[in-house]
């Protein structure tokens, strides 16, 4: 620290820091282009991270000591973690298309951004001087002490004011986020009560994953006819749009394994899953979409448990009759 | 208690109007009641200022203050002199006799209360003309009357052609009054005050310029409101209204208003002799144009109705005279107003019995079936056309012998023409008389099929005509006998005389000589032999006098025509033009709002790149400003 | 080394975060982005403290950066309300203020 405080105390800089300039400053570039580059957003927060992280340390070498340890502090600790905190709310592995949606916005942007970039290293340029002032005698006293005599004289009002803003920032939050809840909660007896009376799903929903041989919470499970139950997956998994799909060699080999069944048991080949309805519903055929592709055999099966192979089998031919 | 003699009439309006259903069965009886609290009133300020002497007679009164801002100021006030005594008499007794005879006449009408609130507004209007204190409230008199007139013309108003009529007369009257506004505001701008005093006091020591301007302006509104050719055209179909309207506004008071107008503001026509001469030229074409068109008419109240106007040009005529005329166009006027109005009342009396028939060629040899309105009609049929001893032969002599006194060249031909007039006017009427009363009768079925069966009109109307025929007999001798009329007016209006190359008794005897030439003309043509019941074509003179000289067709062509081009093109250039930089100006800013419209498209990212932009422009600006 | 090469890459940093506003859908990233520019103007205040020797830049940066954490509060907090009711944190999806 004491080489660091020497360091900006100087009237010039030293090679020490010219060659931490010229490691870390692309380091820090990437990071920024990380940022706006990287298509998964967690990527692009631990990028900026990086970035705040290297800034920090530039901030250390420029003589603001104080202001280096509240970036890393505040900024890379608490809200960079926030961030990553409604990341998570949001959906975590979604990625986004970089692929431009408004027309011409790309060529725009990249006008104006290279256009401001060149005005402004060319205003810095102009302005260049050969020499500058230093903070030795500024931090002479201590840089906290330095900062805090300057931030309760003259900048009182202004932290006071910064105070009162933290305070409304923070009771606006609570407040967005905020929902009421209107009624009581239902207990776990008058919610089976209320399915009883309401004759839907009386048994609970189906597990995921039963007949795909995977037992991840994000694969759905296939009905006796080879189709995936989107009832099977979690609510939540399936609004961020995040249930995966399942592969066509397992949908292939279930239908093989239910040939299989049919034949040991005499009973006439395939009853489930008529040729025309399996062509029409293409997530059996190829599973390339199967997590939306739920089809009228699958929705109308879905009311049975995955486990109950007979008894949806049945309902399926009677929902066809 | 001059303001009563408003008052009362106004409050009988404001009742009948107001009152509704209640006032049906009564409503006459106070209108009538209440228009002869008028006259009693009116005859008991006549004998209080018969009592005083001469300069002492003009009474005033200021009621309140009207419009009082700086240098404005107009007060409503009332002066009762002789000139107006002499009016509100002649008013009021008129008056209250019609409002008597429209009981009759409009009993069996079912709006009969709201005619008699129109009457008793005129009654109040015209008390209110001639009793202003200043040219302001004069006019708001001035207005009242043609409201009223208006009203009632229009009273029958499901019938197109009242309508239109009622129409026509406020058009046309809006000229003349638009002529006494501006003569009104000239007043001001001249004198500084509107009150008849001040301004007739000044008159002499004034410009004749402003003076010749304002007398024209004040002939223009005469000339609108007394039917005097150019502005004419609207009393012969302002006839449409109900008899008793016509005898009372349009022959007898309203009328008479121009007339008025000029006498009251005789010091200003005095010191502009050439806005004189303009009034003696008017007075003389009308004097001969209505009794043209009189001669034509076979509508007995059109007949009436050119009368009128010729009779109403002889007081123009005198009126124009200045002092030496002015006595005698007020002495005419009441005489005129008393025959006029019992000659209007026969008419409506026929009509009345002749399931409204209006044609005089379909009368004929009614002097049996109505003896009392044949009589009294025959009265005042002598009074007018000059009957020696009767009214008509004072007060038209009079004129005559006052235009002969112009002196020379112009004396005579005033008095060949007023002459001419006298022998028209005795043709006309012996016309109309011979027409109605005389010969076969010529009646035949209405359109309904009812045979008219002539009967003599109920006492309430007979009674007014009676009035009206005594004064139409005994009017005339009463004023003149002992110079009685000029004694009494001569403090307000003055006297001239004039130095007349003939005298009174063979202007008399001339006068008495066209008239019986005019009577033996009419009875040439129609009295001695039957009349035919369609009208023969007749020559160009006939025909154009049917058509009231054609008037309508000149304002047609001159007025009217011209006025729908203008309007047209005004409505073209207003779409074209107005309308087009308008709507165009609307297209574009839509047009241009339409595309800056799509840069609005809602996306954040497109506003934050124009925000960008910006923000690189303003870098480049400074950056710009600091290398220069 | 000339301390204005912090200029240059704070130049280049922001202009980096400004093309992240206008490219990126996704409401996080743009706010991330945002915070890039703000960290560059930050650094730049820094640097101009160190080259005037005096510390009302540092104190400047201070305040950004107490202002920058009260407007990540309140803007996280909406972005999630957002996402709560239309279940999509893409800021093209929120254009229905227009025509």
């Amino acid at each position: 620290m004491s080489a660091l405080a020497s360091l900006a105390a100087e009237t010039s800089t030293s090679t020490g820091e010219a060659a931490q300039f010229w490691l870390l400053g692309p380091l820090a570039l990437l990071g920024g282009l990380g940022t706006v580059l990287m298509r998964r957003a967690v990527y692009s927060a631990l990028c900026l991270a990086g970035t705040m992280v290297i800034l920090a340390l530039f901030y250390l070498s420029n003589g603001a000591y104080f202001l280096g340890m509240v970036q890393i502090v505040v900024y890379t600790g608490a809200v960079m973690m926030l961030f990553l905190f409604v990341l998570m709310l949001v959906g975590v592995s979604s990625t986004d298309s970089l692929k431009e949606t408004l027309k011409g916005q790309q060529w725009l942007a990249a006008a104006c951004g290279l256009g401001l970039g060149l005005l402004l290293v060319s205003g810095i340029g102009q302005a260049s001087t050969g020499s500058f002032t230093g903070l030795g005698q500024a931090n002479s006293g201590g840089n906290v002490q330095g900062l805090a005599s300057l931030l309760f004289t003259r900048y009182v009002v202004a932290f006071e004011v910064t105070g009162v803003l933290l305070t409304i920032a923070a009771v606006g939050a609570t407040l967005l986020t905020h929902r009421e809840r209107l009624e009581r909660a239902k207990s776990q007896r008058e919610q089976a009560e209320a399915r009883v009376r309401e004759n839907k799903h009386l048994p609970p929903l189906p597990a995921p994953g039963v007949y795909a041989r995977h037992n991840a919470v994000d694969l759905p499970g296939l009905l006796p006819d080879g189709s995936p139950s989107e009832l099977t997956v979690n609510p939540t998994l399936r609004a961020r749009g995040q249930m995966r799909e399942v592969h066509r060699d397992a949908l292939a080999a279930v239908r093989a394994l239910e040939q299989r069944t049919n034949r040991h048991h005499g009973r006439p080949e395939n009853p489930g899953i008529p040729a025309g309805q399996t062509n029409g519903n293409g997530a059996n055929g190829n599973g390339a979409d199967g997590v939306n592709g739920k089809g009228l055999a699958g929705s109308s099966a879905a009311d049975g448990p995955a486990g109950a192979a007979d008894e949806a089998a049945t309902d399926a031919e009677e929902a066809r009759k | 208690m001059i303001g009563l003699l408003v008052g009362a009439p106004l409050l009988g309006a404001a009742v009948l109007l107001v009152g509704g259903r209640l006032l049906e069965r009564t409503g006459h009886w106070l209108a009538t009641a209440l228009a002869a609290v008028s006259l009693v009133l009116a005859v008991t300020l006549f004998l209080d200022m018969l009592g005083r002497e001469g300069e002492e007679r003009a009474l005033h009164q200021h009621l309140f203050s009207w419009i009082p801002v700086a240098d404005l100021q107009a007060d409503v006030a009332f002066r009762l002199d002789q000139l107006s005594m002499t009016f509100v008499l002649l008013i009021t007794s008129v008056g209250t006799l019609i409002h008597l005879y429209s009981i009759g006449y409009m009993a069996h009408d079912p709006r009969r209360r709201r005619f008699f609130a129109y009457l008793n507004l005129f009654l109040a209007a015209m008390l209110l003309l001639v009793l202003a204190d200043n040219y302001l409230l004069l006019y708001v008199g001035w207005e009242g009357v043609g409201l009223a007139s208006f009203l009632l013309i229009g009273f029958w108003q499901h019938k197109p052609s009242a309508a239109t009529a009622a129409k026509k007369a406020f058009v046309v009257n809006r000229v003349g009054d638009v002529g006494l506004s501006i003569a009104i505001l000239l007043m001001f701008t001249t004198f500084g005050t509107f009150a008849f005093e001040p301004v007739l006091a000044n008159a002499n020591e004034t410009g004749e310029g402003t003076l010749t301007a304002i007398g024209l302006m004040l002939l223009l509104a005469a000339c609108g409101k007394s039917a005097q050719v150019p502005l004419q055209s609207w009393l012969g179909d302002a006839m449409e209204g109900p008899t008793p309207v016509s005898a009372l506004i349009h022959a007898a008071t309203m009328v008479t208003a121009g007339v008025y107008l000029i006498t009251r503001s005789g010091a200003i026509f005095n010191a502009a002799p050439d806005a004189q001469t303009v009034v003696i030229v008017v007075g003389a074409v009308t004097l001969l144009f209505g009794a043209i068109v009189g001669c034509a008419k076979d509508d007995i109240k059109k007949a009436l109705a050119g009368s009128t106007m010729s009779q109403i040009g002889y007081m123009m005529l005198a009126a124009g005279l200045g002092p030496v005329g002015y006595v005698f166009a007020i002495m005419h006027l009441v005489t005129h107003g008393f025959f006029k109005a019992g000659l209007f009342l026969g008419a409506g009396s026929v009509m009345h019995g002749m399931n409204d028939e209006v044609d005089m060629r379909r009368y004929g040899g009614l002097r049996k079936y109505m003896p009392i309105t044949f009589v009294t009609f025959g009265l005042a049929y002598l009074a007018i056309i000059g009957f020696p001893y009767l009214s008509g032969y004072f007060s038209k002599d009079e004129i005559i012998y006052a235009g002969f006194s112009q002196g020379g060249a112009e004396g005579w031909i005033l008095g060949g023409v007023m002459l001419l007039g006298a022998a028209l006017t005795a043709y006309y009427m012996t016309r109309i008389m011979l027409l109605t009363f005389f010969g076969e009768k010529r009646w035949q079925p209405d359109a309904q099929g009812h045979e008219p069966h002539p009967h003599e009109s109920p006492l309430s109307m007979t009674i007014p005509m009676m009035v009206l025929a005594v004064g139409s007999v005994g009017a005339g001798f009463f004023f003149d006998s002992g110079e009685r009329f000029v004694h009494w007016l001569e403090p307000v209006t003055g006297l001239g005389h004039g130095d007349s190359p003939v005298s009174h008794g063979t202007v008399a005897l001339a006068a008495t000589g066209v008239m019986l030439l005019g009577v033996v003309g009419a009875w040439w043509q129609y009295g001695r032999r039957p009349v035919p019941v369609v009208a023969p074509a007749g020559r160009w003179i006939t025909r154009a006098a049917r058509r009231d000289l054609l008037q309508d067709d000149f304002n047609h062509a001159v007025l009217v025509r011209p006025g729908n081009y203008l309007t047209r093109g005004l409505v073209y250039l207003d779409h074209k033009l107005v309308d087009g930089v308008v709507n165009g100006t609307a297209a574009s800013v839509g047009g241009l709002s339409g595309r800056l419209r799509r840069v609005q498209n809602g996306f954040a990212r497109s506003y934050a790149v124009s925000m960008f932009g910006g923000a690189a422009v303003l870098v480049a600006a400074t950056l710009l400003m600091r290398a220069v | 080394m000339n301390p204005e090469n912090y200029l240059y890459l704070s130049a280049l940093l922001f202009t980096l975060g400004a093309c992240g506003v206008l490219l990126r859908r996704n409401a996080i990233v743009v706010f991330m982005c945002v915070e890039l520019m703000l960290n560059a103007a930050n650094l730049a205040l820094v640097t101009f403290s160190r080259m005037h020797g005096n510390l009302d830049g540092q104190i400047l940066a201070f305040f950004v950066m107490v202002v920058a954490a009260a407007e990540v509060v309140v803007g996280l907090a909406i972005i999630v309300t957002v996402y709560r009711s239309r279940h999509s944190a893409s800021v093209d999806d929120a254009s229905l203020m227009k025509l």
